[in-house]
């Protein structure tokens, strides 16, 4: 692994994503829409890519969703991450699919279709990331 | 069937160095070491080389390696993106270049030191620059730990189990068969060590559902090839594998290892996109393909690719396995050369040379009569596919 690294890589924050990671810091999990056609895109990119605008703007998530996939990871131990690690996709409300990490829940009790909620968790200084909780 | 034209790229050699889990050289001599093996095999000199293409991940200079093996003006060069996925993109590129008449001899290959270098399964940081498109692709995954190809494709592997009733045993049954191909290839790191069933289900678990022994090798070691046109491999004294048919996809929903957000991820849409181009291109079916490399980075990943290209119908690859059909005297047996799990991992290229050893008759585990084969590059990636045939055949 390396350096002993005790922090998580931090994202590229460029033009076309400094909005998400804005957002996260700012309590917000922002969706890119397009502002010609409306169809909503996760990870952000510049152009719409079913009618190739580059006017966008952003929907607020309610961060609840369904668990469209997910795996629990048991090795390599990657600091400064706790293991067992389980990330899940999420195919949100609002339409569009985001991978994060799912905390609280035994590994046992994962499953497709559960729904969830993501909670805007500050992980380390200056870097805050959506953490999945089972819905209650 | 497809008559095969002077300028149809021929596969007349194939070199390699052993395989390894430290090899204890640089990459740069792997790569040397095993193209000048290839040239050797294919009886060609150095000298006639003018075309060289590798693919992506691979940290040597198409030149370094032309020079060395004696070769004088390069006239076509080309490097592939999508790490395991542009196994097949050389040979696509040979193939075009060769038909276009832009070249005449083309040396492929790649020299890595996986295992003893940077090991792709350790979630290593490849590039911190904020411009390289890696970079900005994984900033959605690395900052929750999500950083290894076996969690990626275990996204892919649990959305197989869910839609098909896939077990972990099925994937098991596949690591078995490999192992057991492995088991009678000396050149395989896995040689005389068969695995069963419960030694499967018994490994730890990776990144579930993936167990170590759903996993491929991190290996040491180079592979290469010599491609030319019919015309001039008529002229050698060597068997000569014909590439059938050859093409790379992508697709919008395909990614860089994380193909997260297409309608169905549980199949790997671009082999089901390319599979009918190539028998028609071939001019063959399904059942006229007698032996098959197909990537097996993790086992669930040969699940889907058989259903893709014909081998049994969709959802039902985990009985078609179970049924024997890819292992020792099946009706189709995969990864001959005991795979990536079994023989060693070299991005897929292992693989391409045991299609050009079935197809001379010299596999260790040779399928009796094996006119065509079925090779595919990455799963999960954007990736390619072949048909090889006996020049013959
Ligand atoms: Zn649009």
């Amino acid at each position: 692994m390396g350096a002993k690294s005790s922090q998580r890589i931090r994202p590229v924050e460029n033009y076309d994503s400094a909005h998400f990671w804005q957002g996260l810091r700012d309590g917000k999990l922002l969706i890119q829409e397009c502002g010609a056609c409306g169809l909503r895109r996760h990870p952000p990119q510049p152009m719409c890519e079913q009618c190739q605008s580059l006017d966008w703007t952003t929907v607020e998530s309610s961060g609840r969703g369904t668990i469209y996939s997910y795996t629990v990871i048991h090795y390599p131990e990657i600091p400064p991450f706790e293991y067992p690690n389980a990330i899940v996709l999420v195919d949100l409300d609002e339409g569009v699919r985001l991978a994060s990490q799912l905390r609280g829940a035994d590994p046992d009790d994962i499953a497709i279709g559960q729904r969830v909620i993501a909670k805007l968790v500050d992980v380390q200084d200056d870097l805050t990331l959506p953490v999945f909780e089972i819905a209650p | 069937m497809s008559r095969t034209t002077d300028r149809q790229a021929v596969i007349v050699g194939i070199g390699a160095t052993e395989f390894s889990k430290d090899s204890g050289r640089t990459e740069l001599r792997l790569a040397c070491e095993a193209s000048r093996s290839a040239l050797e095999d294919a009886g060609i000199p150095g000298a006639e080389v003018d075309g060289v293409s590798t693919f992506s991940m691979d940290n040597n200079f198409e030149i370094d390696v032309h020079r060395q093996v004696g070769g004088h003006e390069l006239r076509f060069f080309s490097r592939t993106e999508y790490g395991g996925g542009a196994a097949l993109g050389p040979f696509h590129h040979a193939y075009c270049a060769l038909a276009a008449g832009q070249c005449q001899t083309v040396l492929i290959y790649r020299g890595m030191n996986e295992r003893s270098g940077l090991r792709f399964g350790g979630g290593q940081i490849m590039n911190m620059n904020a411009l390289n498109p890696d970079m900005i692709h994984f900033s959605h995954y690395f900052p929750s730990g999500f950083m290894t190809p076996a969690s990626w494709i275990a996204m892919t592997a649990r959305r197989y189990m869910h839609e098909y009733g896939a077990t972990s045993e099925d994937f098991g049954r596949i690591a078995v068969s490999m192992r057991d191909f492995a088991s009678t290839n000396p050149a395989a790191f896995y040689y005389e060590r068969p695995i069963t069933l419960d030694d499967h289900q018994n490994s730890r678990m990776i990144a579930d559902p993936l167990r170590l022994f759903d996993c491929c090798q991190e290996s040491d070691g180079a592979v290469a090839f010599v491609v030319t046109t019919a015309e001039r491999a008529r002229d050698l004294d060597v068997d000569g594998v014909r590439i059938a048919a050859v093409r790379q996809c992508a697709l919008p929903s395909s990614r860089q290892v994380t193909p997260f957000y297409g309608d169905d991820i549980a199949r790997f849409p671009e082999f089901d996109a390319m599979a009918g181009d190539l028998y028609e291109t071939a001019g063959l079916q399904p059942d006229d393909i007698d032996v098959a490399c197909l990537y097996d980075h993790f086992t669930p990943s040969i699940l889907p690719q058989l259903e893709a290209f014909g081998f049994c119908k969709t959802g039902e690859a985990a009985d078609f396995v179970r049924d024997g059909h890819i292992s020792r005297g099946g009706r189709i047996p995969v990864n001959t050369n005991g795979g990536q799990i079994g023989e060693a991992y070299i991005h897929g290229l292992n693989g391409v040379a045991e299609i050009v050893r079935q197809l001379r008759g010299t596999s260790v585990n040779q399928v009796a009569g094996a006119d065509h084969a079925l090779v595919t590059a990455g799963a999960g990636v954007p990736t390619g596919a072949a048909i090889l045939s006996r020049m013959e055949a």
